[in-house]
């Protein structure tokens, strides 16, 4: 049989103990099916199919296009309001002129992030995604195509400001970097510790305002490190720009060393 | 709200399956979620008769095979429960802990007729 989907006649009849909605949550295990000799024509196929299959194969494939053209791609993430558009804008300005820089945006609704993008001479791409609260690897795939990105470029995604949902949805990128800001509670990588945990980068944004707010630097980074013992960690402020090249050197490097391994 | 993607992920595998595998209905559908996947169970159970409505899962079951989290630690090398993923080992008190299991999100069995 099978191992992936069960795709052979492998199948058997048998009785499952029944779940409706209301008990749905009492797990159960595979020690609780019988066969039933009795059984009607129903079957039970075994599978192990990933929920996030399809995304992941369209994830794969993006991955091997921006490894292939040597496009370097961050996925930005963070609650609404965190900075990530200041902080994209920010970074066009200081390195546009040092490598070529793409974005795609991604929003419920308006075009007004790309627009801000737009604005510094950029491409930018603005995906609506409507109800859903994250962007997918089919739409980036999609996306790419459309903005037709050249070779040695950096493409900076910015996902949907959502801390919860984009952390399960690969993109293709290499680093997923998730933006803190000061003015929000410095337990949330413990809060949604499922995207700190995804991070590769985390950036603590709006330092400049730590005067005049209750965050607790070293306790926002102990808690980070706790979910993600691995995470790098950059303070900075993209209004002020305090700190701002340790963000921008770090962008460098990557790209270098993405263009060496792309040369190769 | 993810949730509801990856509902709608359930029914386009279950509508290839049947495709392939011959079968108009799905009586009931067994998900496995890890304890430490993104995955909030009440709201899968929530939005699932909405996704499949007019499918051929409409009146299916819905059930979970719950996968515990475990992970290894990087300092003493041994497995330790783990109910969230910033749990620490529960032997030595490290941070450093891999998760060996407990994120899987996968459909394992269906039935059908």
């Amino acid at each position: 049989m099978c191992g992936i989907c069960g795709c052979s006649d492998m199948s058997f009849s048998g009785k499952f103990i029944p779940v409706n909605k209301a008990n749905a949550l009492l797990f159960t295990s595979y020690d609780s099916i019988q066969g039933d000799e009795s059984a009607d024509k129903s079957r039970l196929i075994q599978m192990e199919v990933d929920l996030l299959g399809k995304n992941n194969s369209y994830a794969e494939k993006n991955r091997h296009y921006f490894q292939e053209h040597g496009v370097f791609v961050l996925n930005l993430v963070s609650s609404p309001g965190a900075g990530k558009t200041t902080l994209l804008v920010e970074t066009i300005k200081a390195l546009k002129e040092v490598f070529p820089i793409v974005v795609i945006e991604g929003d419920q609704q308006t075009q007004h992030d790309a627009d801000r993008i737009r604005a510094t001479g950029v491409r930018a791409l603005q995906i609506n995604t409507g109800r859903a609260c994250h962007l997918d690897a089919q739409g980036i795939g999609v996306a790419v195509a459309k903005l037709g990105i050249e070779n040695n470029s950096f493409l900076a995604i910015e996902n949907v400001g959502n801390l919860v949902c984009p952390s399960a949805f690969d993109l293709g990128e290499a680093h997923k970097v998730v933006v803190l800001s000061v003015t929000e509670g410095d337990d949330k990588p413990l809060k949604y510790a499922d995207m700190f945990y995804a991070a590769d980068l985390m950036i603590i944004n709006k330092i400049d305002l730590l005067p005049y707010v209750d965050f607790d630097m070293d306790r926002c980074i102990a808690f980070a490190r706790q979910v993600n013992p691995s995470i790098h960690i950059i303070e900075l402020s993209a209004t002020k720009g305090d700190h701002f090249s340790e963000w921008t050197n770090w962008l460098r490097e990557s790209m270098q060393k993405m263009i060496k391994s792309h040369a190769l | 709200m993810h949730e509801l993607s990856l509902l709608e992920n359930v029914r386009t595998i279950l509508e290839a399956h049947a495709r392939s595998q011959h079968f108009q209905t799905v009586e009931n559908i067994t998900l496995e979620i890890g304890a430490l996947s993104c995955v909030e169970l009440e709201a899968l159970t929530f939005a699932f008769a909405a996704v499949m409505k007019g499918s051929l899962a409409e009146c299916a079951e819905l059930k979970f095979k719950r996968i515990e989290g475990q992970g290894r630690c990087f300092e003493c090398g041994q497995l330790t429960p783990m109910i969230e993923l910033y749990d620490v080992c529960k032997h030595c008190g490290h941070f450093r802990v891999e998760i060996v299991s407990g994120l899987e999100m996968k459909i394992t069995e269906l039935k059908v007729r």
